[in-house]
């Protein structure tokens, strides 16, 4: 173990906290408020470790909404995991395949953006040991910050609205998701959709709008020539 | 909002979307080796979905078309939360702004 290389990724994950200890509180009072218990806040935390998608499945879950449906959503929100998984992939080609099935295991947005920006930059580092001192941080954080906020949620009166935090951490996300003229017309479509399609049975509004603005997107792209890669 | 479904369905639910989520994280770092590059296809498709589904999942919450459960404090609040977020891209920020004016207006108001 490289407890230096370790130690700079604490170090350099620190100031995301800031953001990542609400979220967490906001994903365990979520849980309460969707009539779910402690379990099944440690449940989510622990198996599928991806606050966007538990936010979204335990709002679609509250609603009564079909399985397939939750499932559907929380796995759509989730398929920028492959991106990252490809971006990063190439660092981690030569560690072994137990090394790189726990490596991916704690991978999500914050650890992949660290971590790659490190790895391009001149500094000398331990690749698993930087990545693993990022991504360790934000599991242990994430778990702690969601049972926490199951066992405050009970204690919350309604007129707080708390669950008006959820879309709030889904808007700061989705800000710099927008980086171009493709993305924004991406976000505008697919959030237009989403208010027209609320009423659509089967919670499948989201489904939809997301098909459609992901489509509109590529769309927009080719039609403007697009940036071709990244 | 209380779900009816029962331990049994949740914890099914939790499995599945825990072992698809894994299964992206780890689809290309386990491949690479095997393959090379991710598929020029792919990339463009994934490139929208974050814009998109957060989109899809942010707007609902703030406007609705149904005008008998329009919460004009929601639509401020979601307003002035979303000018916060793109000046300054801080999650912690723009939680505060909205949190803090829908409770403003609600308690203050």
């Amino acid at each position: 173990m490289d407890t230096a290389a370790f130690r700079r990724g604490v170090r350099d994950v620190a100031p995301l906290l800031l953001g990542i200890i609400p979220f967490g509180l906001v994903a365990g009072i979520a849980t309460v408020n969707a009539g779910l218990g402690l379990p099944t806040a440690v449940g989510l935390s622990v198996v599928v470790f991806a606050g966007a998608s538990q936010l979204a499945a335990l709002e679609l879950l509250g609603q009564n909404a079909p399985l397939t449906v939750v499932v559907a959503t929380a796995v759509v929100i989730n398929l920028r995991l492959l991106m990252y998984s490809a971006s990063i992939a190439p660092y981690f080609r030569d560690f072994t395949g137990r090394w790189k099935a726990v490596l991916a295991y704690v991978l999500t947005d914050q650890a992949y953006a660290l971590s790659v920006a490190s790895y391009r930059s001149d500094r000398e580092t331990d690749r698993k040991w930087y990545y693993l001192g990022v991504a360790v941080t934000l599991w242990a954080v994430w778990q702690v910050t969601t049972i926490a906020g199951a066992l405050l949620g009970t204690g919350v009166p309604d007129a707080w609205g708390l669950e008006f935090a959820i879309p709030l951490v889904f808007l700061a996300i989705l800000v710099p998701a927008i980086e171009d003229a493709a993305t924004g017309i991406a976000a505008v479509v697919g959030g237009t959709v989403a208010v027209v399609g609320a009423g659509l049975p089967l919670n499948l509004g989201l489904l939809v709008a997301a098909g459609v603005g992901i489509t509109a997107g590529v769309l927009t792209e080719s039609a403007t020539g697009g940036t071709d890669g990244d | 909002m209380a779900t009816n479904y029962g331990p049994v369905e949740i914890a099914g639910v939790v499995a599945v979307i825990g072992v698809l989520t894994y299964a992206c994280r780890l689809s290309f770092i386990a491949l690479f080796g095997r393959l090379d590059e991710i598929p020029p296809v792919v990339e463009r498709v994934l490139r929208f979905v974050p814009a998109a589904v957060l989109a899809a999942l942010v707007l609902p919450s703030f406007v609705t078309l149904d005008a008998g459960s329009f919460a004009a404090d929601k639509f401020v609040a979601g307003a002035l939360a979303a000018g916060v977020a793109w000046r300054t891209e801080d999650v912690f920020a723009t939680m505060v702004t909205g949190m803090g004016v829908l409770w403003a207006i609600r308690f203050l108001l």
